[in-house]
């Protein structure tokens, strides 16, 4: 639900940072938060516990600049992960426009990634929103640590697609984050579409940018 | 719950022309500092009076984030909603009202005037917003859209990579 603004000729789009807790949403505003020049980002709020945990939500305005006659903004948006916060999770869903869910790699946090998602569908739903219509990306974060689960895990889990309908979209649709692979593929007769992924430390910044470019291109696209 | 179109809407300049009217006659007449309005996403959309002197995108965000989650508040008591709320402080006070379940009006007041009349003069111009908004939200979006282009989607890529690395 992205608004056009032509009094004050101003575009605002609205992307959620979801996923389970501790898996690194924070930590990606934080870093975009750091390195993006001062004249093109706002305040970063955090509604945050006294320990830091996510309470509500962090938010952080990125400004693209005027495109075009329109000044164009981004809303950057994490939910609380922590699973007994879902009543704030829910509302900070209102009026998204694309969703990043952050997946924790690490082999005992697969439950917790697998709740989280199902959450967002459920939550999503609620809403009236259809997810795999809608800007969508996955982040695979914290690839440095030992116990990290193998791409190929994380993807049958958290990606495993979903069917195409459209048969105007039914054919090899090359995946541009990922070489080799595709976002569009027959698998045993059914059309399947993935949703890009991408392998991040957050920690170190690694990923988060290609992660955020992605959704805010697909939600662009949107627009027109 | 009822489901909001999930869909981009348009704010056009005839309506805020409208609206900033609205709000203009109602600030006078509740003697109130700033009205401003802003959806329930959390993006600011008019600002009347006094202009403000805090972050208004801050604010937008965190407005929105305080009535949703008082309307969650207002169905655990078993209430629809709570279509009004009030912040009182020690000089400036804020008084916020729901507009068609899509936007809020937010009056910033200090002790030149009383909560009596703001809350009385914020009902003729809530009626007079839920009118005008639930008209703009009928309006076909597909109306606007041309202004989005192709040309607009190749220069918001070309700076979304300078901005965050290509």
């Amino acid at each position: 639900m992205s608004l056009i603004n032509y009094a004050s000729r101003e575009i605002n789009c609205k992307i959620v940072y979801y996923g389970p807790g501790l898996g690194g949403k924070t930590t990606n505003l934080e870093y975009v938060y750091e390195k993006v020049a001062p004249s093109s980002k706002g305040k970063l709020i955090s509604l945050a516990t006294e320990t830091e945990r996510t309470l509500f939500f962090d938010f952080l305005p990125v400004d693209l600049g005027t495109i075009r006659g329109f000044r164009t903004r981004f809303h950057l948006y994490t939910v609380p992960g922590q699973v007994y916060y879902n009543a704030s999770r829910k509302l900070i869903l209102k009026g998204v426009d694309g969703v990043v869910f952050v997946a924790d790699s690490q082999i005992d946090r697969m439950e917790a990634n697998l709740e989280a998602m199902q959450n967002l569908y459920d939550n999503m739903a609620q809403h009236g929103y259809d997810l795999p219509k809608m800007p969508f990306v996955v982040q695979y974060n914290k690839r440095d640590l030992p116990n990290a689960a193998p791409l190929a895990d994380l993807d049958a889990a958290l990606n495993p697609g979903f069917p195409v309908e459209d048969e105007a979209r039914q054919k090899p649709t090359p995946d541009p984050y990922r070489p080799g692979e595709y976002l569009v593929k027959e698998v045993d007769g059914v059309w399947i579409e993935r949703v890009p992924t991408f392998e991040a430390i957050a920690v170190r910044g690694e990923g988060v940018f290609d992660t955020l470019k992605a959704v805010s291109k697909q939600v662009l696209k949107t627009l027109g | 719950m009822t489901a909001p179109r999930a869909t981009s809407w348009s704010f056009r300049e005839e309506d805020s022309a409208r609206i900033r009217g609205v709000l203009q006659d109602f600030l006078r007449e509740a003697q109130g500092r700033t009205a401003l309005l802003v959806d329930r996403a959390g993006q600011m959309l008019v600002t009347v009076g006094e202009p403000p002197t805090f972050d208004p995108t801050a604010f937008a965000s965190l407005t929105a984030a305080d009535f949703s989650a008082n309307d969650q508040l207002a169905r655990l008591l078993g209430e629809p909603e709570f279509g009004a709320l009030f912040h009182q402080g020690e000089k400036e006070s804020l008084y916020l009202a729901d507009i068609a379940r899509r936007v809020i009006l937010v009056v910033l007041f200090d002790n030149r005037t009383t909560l009596g009349l703001v809350k009385l003069r914020m009902k003729a111009a809530v009626t007079d917003l839920t009118a005008i908004f639930t008209a703009m939200f009928d309006r076909d979006p597909a109306q606007d859209a041309s202004q989005v282009d192709s040309a607009f989607l190749g220069e918001a890529e070309d700076e979304l990579d300078k901005l965050f690395g290509s």
